[in-house]
């Protein structure tokens, strides 16, 4: 079926969206312009580059935005990367993964995100990613058996429950209980919020207070972490998708528990310890983040040049214009400087976990930098794209409008700007707390 | 699974790699050669070579003993020689050159893995039985190798395969090949050189497990002296230019001025 375009300034075929979802051996001409310098990467992060794109081309443009306004799970993108094993990079071997390290995910997320598939894409897999980090660690081998193996091959899908309406970024304040019972088993009631893919998932990694605030010492004690299941048929759960910015592909929600009953084995670690378990993740998380942002912002910038150079106004391209051009080479530097910043951050988290001599906080200062300066710089090849295309930035169809909207997200999540900066402000400056 | 009484297969794929089909090429400032500062990736045809052979031992279902993949080029050529590891290759032979050595011409490339082909059969567990290999390599494209393998050897040749069966214990292969006008089914006896063509199968992806097995599977070095070959070229490039640029038509505003200007231009209805 033929779909309707809008009337092109340009030569159609020069950008047919569907040139990339073509058979990878059909012999396309049509150049692949990568802006990204690729000089410094590893030949197993190149390789991780290589295979995910090959895997990527088979989903077009077209297929996210329809995805994004059908607000449809890209449920085949999901299986279509499960069955080649990359669920299952950062995950041990002996589970069925490939042991990779944050360096790898982190280039496979960007990957995704500039393939055209944005955070919609990366947000339908990258919890599949991080938030079974912690389980792997920290989880039984009954745990891990039963888990795992079905999360890598697809089958289930995982959702991350630490957001609460009450608690966003003062996560020790969450109000979700999980009251233990006489036969060990628990019951979990409360609220989450922003719950990604809560909708898709089998399987939710959940963080819930298990002794009330005021009984312990330290108010990071008393949480606890749970793997349990998403029963729908059970009473006591319920949840309801979020109307948002972008991203709409992919569900987010809010999910209320009410007496929901959960077996004594979900239990992740130790009852009460669940908090520093799950700290264990979120500089992982940071680092996928900033790489999702990097991939989104080079996506942008790439169909910006690529219109700047093509759109004649004046009888010459627009892109001859410095008032374009210069903000789109400056929105390059950025990115690339964000980009040595996400890496160095990668390569810290991954060198921590053998080298003693690379603080902890050194790599929380690494993360976090890397996700605010990549999703600046995402934002502002983002907004910069859409203003290049002039009146087809705001067409669906151009597809930078999408990335627009969906920019917006690691500006925000996991963790706003603001927090970054207090965080930098008092652990590297050493000024005062002001919260 | 109960292994046939006769010999298992070996399978042996050329591969090349050569600059990727996406990009554009581009002549260089010293009208020389092509700018090969882009990215290369295997041959597509290969490509094809190498998902044959490794659906073959799906089909035959332990009949074939190994696949071998050899590749002739600079060191990043091994790059390719993963890429066919993980496809599910077992192992491989990289046959060196230095960065600065010209391309090898199809004879110099058939004489090396003549030479290869008769190394493996001093081997333990028998030697080649089947070179699968593409029909041409989208570079220069001679399309010239496997048919002056097969001659070198004189072994059958199944060129442009669009089907290929083999029977492992009857060593023997029914291929259906792609000719002008139509296709042609042929039978030949093993040992055989086939070249595919485009319509043969569509080549998987590395899987991301396959890809970290790969870099643990043994890839040999060796030099065209190993293999007592010489890969002077016998032809000399001159120079390398670019098409002209394409003048754009006329328009014409009838049938009628249509019809006229191609009555001038020579054209006539039959």
């Amino acid at each position: 079926m033929l779909r309707r375009q809008l009337v092109r300034p340009l030569s159609p075929c020069a950008r047919q969206p569907l040139c990339t979802s073509l058979r990878h051996n059909t012999f396309s001409t049509s150049t692949r312009r990568r802006l990204m310098g690729m000089t410094g990467f590893t030949e197993t992060q190149l390789t991780v580059r290589e295979a995910v794109t090959a895997v990527c081309s088979h989903f077009p443009n077209t297929y996210w935005q329809e995805h994004d306004q059908n607000q449809q799970d890209p449920t085949e993108f999901h299986a279509a990367l499960a069955k080649d094993g990359w669920l299952g990079i950062a995950l041990p071997e002996e589970l069925g993964g490939s042991g990779l390290g944050i360096s790898e995910a982190t280039m496979m997320m960007q990957t995704i995100a500039e393939s055209g598939a944005g955070m919609a894409g990366a947000q339908s897999i990258h919890g599949n990613v991080y938030a079974t980090q912690p389980l792997a660690r920290f989880g039984t081998q009954a745990q891990l058996h039963s888990t795992i193996p079905n999360i890598i091959s697809g089958k289930w899908r995982v959702c991350f429950g630490v957001t609460e309406p009450n608690s966003g970024l003062d996560t020790l304040r969450l109000s979700t209980t999980a009251k233990k019972q006489p036969d060990g088993s628990y019951k979990v009631s409360g609220q989450k919020i922003w719950i990604t893919c809560a909708q898709v998932a089998r399987k939710m990694i959940l963080l819930a207070r298990t002794t009330p605030r005021d009984e312990v010492q330290n108010p990071s004690e008393g949480l606890s972490l749970f793997c349990i299941d998403l029963d729908r048929t059970q009473p006591g759960l319920d949840m309801r998708r979020i109307k948002k910015m972008g991203g709409c592909a992919v569900d987010a929600n809010e999910v209320w528990f009410d007496n929901y009953p959960i077996p004594a084995d979900t239990l992740i670690g130790a009852e009460g310890q669940g908090f520093k378990i799950i700290l264990h993740g979120m500089n992982a998380e940071r680092c996928l983040l900033a790489g999702e942002a990097l991939g989104l912002g080079y996506a942008a910038l790439g169909k910006a040049a690529e219109y700047a150079r093509e759109r004649i106004v004046f009888q010459r391209p627009i892109g001859q214009n410095q008032g374009v051009a210069h903000p789109l080479a400056d929105a390059y530097m950025h990115l690339e400087a964000a980009k040595l910043a996400t890496y160095h951050a990668a390569r810290l988290y991954d060198a921590s976990k053998t080298d003693t001599t690379i603080r902890q906080d050194a790599v929380g200062v690494a993360a976090n930098s890397a996700k605010y300066l990549a999703a600046e710089a995402a934002f502002t090849a983002c907004e910069r794209a859409v203003l290049a295309h002039g009146g087809m930035g705001y067409s669906v169809e151009f597809d930078v409008e999408r990335y627009f909207r969906e920019c917006l997200v690691p500006r925000i999540a996991p963790v706003s700007r603001e927090m970054i900066l207090n965080y930098i402000s008092e652990k590297v400056l050493e000024l005062p707390r002001s919260y | 699974m109960r292994p046939s009484a006769a010999r298992l297969l070996n399978i042996l794929v050329p591969i090349k790699r050569a600059v990727d089909y996406a990009v554009k090429i581009r002549v260089n400032p010293q009208q020389t050669g092509i700018d090969l500062n882009v990215k290369h990736s295997m041959n597509p045809f290969d490509e094809i070579a190498v998902e044959e052979a490794v659906r073959l031992r799906e089909r035959l279902k332990g009949a074939v003993a190994s696949i071998k993949v050899v590749t002739i080029g600079p060191a990043k050529a091994a790059e390719t020689l993963r890429t066919a590891l993980a496809m599910g290759a077992d192992s491989a032979v990289h046959v060196e050159l230095p960065d600065s050595a010209p391309a090898p011409e199809p004879l110099g490339v058939a004489q090396a893995l003549r030479a290869l082909v008769r190394r493996e059969a001093e081997r333990e567990g028998g030697g080649v039985d089947l070179v699968i290999m593409g029909k041409q390599a989208i570079d220069d494209d001679a399309g010239q190798t496997g048919q002056m393998l097969a001659g070198l050897l004189g072994w059958g040749q199944a060129t442009f395969a669009s089907k290929l069966d083999v029977d492992a214990e009857g060593k023997s292969a029914v291929v259906m090949r792609e000719i002008d006008g139509g296709s042609e089914e042929m039978s030949a006896r093993l040992p055989l050189v086939v070249t595919t063509d485009l319509r043969l199968n569509e080549p998987r992806y590395a899987s991301l497990p396959n890809i970290m097995k790969a870099k643990k599977k043994p890839i040999e070095k060796l030099t065209a002296a190993d293999l007592g070959v010489d890969f002077t070229p016998r032809l000399e490039t001159i120079k390398i230019t670019e098409p002209p640029t394409r003048v754009g038509g006329g328009k014409v505003a009838s049938v009628d001025e249509l019809v006229a200007k191609l009555k001038e231009a020579g054209f006539t209805a039959v």
